[in-house]
């Protein structure tokens, strides 16, 4: 049971890992503003979804399951929140580069 | 080496290297966000220095009201900035270099001094947690072995806020500080503003009421709070209370004052000021406690409001 | 496992520390706070991770208060010391 755990946070976390690194690629080395946001704000945002979802089989209670859960939804929120804004106001400014 | 130390070495180096870029770089807006990203990271050093505390207060500071004192102040300086032409000479330069690179150099060499292992209270504190009926020795320290400091640290906290409040021009003294904030009622800011305070409401509280046997507390709560409430303001949907609002006022004296009162009960029912009765300090402590995030919650939301500046009409 | 973790916070960590050049390197403040918005979700991940490792569970209730307040700054940004949000609104950007 313990190896079965083991091995779901190896890979949970392993897809979490490189969909940091997929979003930090995509900060450094896309063309404009808009497009750096949304490879930061995707990869941003399911690397840490994967990382809790591997870390879940290592949580001892529900509740310390739970409040894993919950820091991904508060992070989701903020990460689909502060994307529009700066979106907005980008565009607004016009300054796309 | 193992793995551990590794990752000790990098976590220092990126943190020093951004600390001395944000010096370094000659914008104040490339410097506050590096900053804030700064505090952030120094979160994760205190966590992995076991200090948790340190790591909540820092995480709520640093992420939450710091991070919006400082970009509000450099988003207001930037027009300044672009009028001067004023540069400091070389010779005050070089002064404020000298004097910083002193004052490092004296804590490196304080550090080094110290004796092997430390002088330490800690064994004593954690032998006497039982005390309270609280297992988190910093909370033990912060509310009974030292609850003195504590007091008078929120009697400051008060005094900050009166130092703000007198900011305040003759007119708009007893009106309601900051402006009032504008946004689109249907916008994204205010659909954050209605969803995220519940959440972090409970959150604050979940933070005060941990504190008792795990890191945690009534100030980490109370920056919570503040925050959640100053997103709300941000967001306007609620205006900042007119500072001559008998309630505020009664919330803002409520820590420093319960905290008095039951010190003062110490001295005058038991053996000395702020001593608690043994099998009452743990309701006696939650109850200041309480008092105290409300305090701390106004205290904190108001400091970043700024001083009265429109009449409460 | 240990390992494995302690090597996956090093990484995430790296991530980090790379997104830290965006900062370094802008172009524009919007940039800059979007590095800041990454530097914040993998200092949330570095957390769990590390509370994980180091058995220290308290480690994640400052993951939270870290993603409860992610937002703060980058309001502070958008708003840019305005009392009104310009940058809001349901069709703002699409009624021109």
């Amino acid at each position: 049971m313990s190896v079965a755990r083991d091995i779901m946070t190896i890979a949970g976390v392993s897809v979490g890992a490189f969909f940091f690194l997929a979003g930090t690629v995509g900060l450094l080395r896309f063309p404009d503003t808009l497009t750096r946001l949304h490879a930061l704000t995707k990869a941003d945002n399911l690397g840490l979804g994967f990382v809790v979802l591997g870390l879940l089989p290592q949580s001892g209670s529900l509740r310390d399951g739970l409040k894993l859960i919950s820091i991904w939804m508060l992070a989701l929120l903020a990460g689909a929140t502060v994307s529009q804004l700066i979106a907005r106001m980008v565009r607004q400014s016009g300054t796309t580069r | 080496m193992n793995i551990a130390t590794v990752f000790e070495i990098v976590l220092a180096s990126v943190v020093l290297g951004l600390a001395i870029w944000t010096i370094a770089v000659a914008e104040t807006y490339s410097a506050t966000v590096g900053f804030v990203a700064y505090s952030l990271l120094v979160a994760l050093i205190w966590v992995r220095l076991d200090a948790v505390d340190v790591a909540l207060t820092e995480a709520a500071i640093g992420g939450g009201l710091g991070g919006v004192v400082l970009l509000g102040a450099a988003a207001r300086l930037r027009d300044a900035e672009a009028l001067t032409v004023e540069q400091a000479s070389p010779i005050v330069r070089m002064s404020a270099a000298i004097l910083s690179a002193s004052i490092t150099a004296a804590l490196a060499f304080a550090i080094l001094l110290l004796p092997d292992p430390a002088p330490t209270l800690a064994p004593t504190v954690v032998a006497n947690a039982g005390a309270t009926g609280m297992t988190n020795p910093v909370t033990n320290v912060l509310m009974a072995f030292r609850g003195m400091d504590t007091m008078l640290e929120k009697v400051v906290l008060l005094l900050a806020i009166v130092g703000v409040w007198s900011l305040a021009s003759d007119r708009a003294w007893g009106g309601r500080p900051g402006p009032r904030h504008q946004a689109d009622p249907n916008g994204v800011l205010a659909f954050l503003a209605r969803l995220l305070p519940p959440a972090g409401i409970v959150v604050g509280v979940y933070i005060l009421w941990t504190g008792a046997d795990h890191p945690g507390g009534a100030f980490q709560g109370g920056a919570v709070l503040a925050s959640m409430w100053l997103l709300v303001i941000m967001a306007g949907l609620a205006d900042t209370p007119p500072v001559s609002s008998r309630w505020l006022r009664l919330i803002l004296v409520a820590g420093p004052g319960l905290f008095l009162a039951i010190g003062l009960g110490g001295l005058w029912l038991g053996p000395a000021f702020l001593s608690y009765p043994a099998a009452f300090a743990k309701p006696l402590i939650l109850g200041i406690e309480v008092a105290m995030i409300l305090t701390i919650a106004a205290t904190l939301g108001l400091l970043l409001a700024g001083a009265p500046e429109r009449s409460s009409q | 496992m240990t390992e494995f973790l302690t090597a996956a916070v090093g990484l995430i960590l790296a991530m980090l520390a790379l997104g830290l050049v965006s900062i370094l390197r802008g172009p524009g403040d919007a940039d800059r706070m979007m590095a800041t918005q990454l530097i914040g979700t993998a200092g949330i991940a570095a957390l769990l991770l590390l509370g994980t490792v180091t058995g220290v569970p308290a480690a994640v209730d400052v993951a939270l208060i870290l993603a409860l307040l992610a937002t703060f700054a980058s309001i502070a940004f958008v708003k840019k010391g305005l009392p009104r949000l310009e940058a809001d609104g349901v069709g703002s950007a699409e009624d021109e």
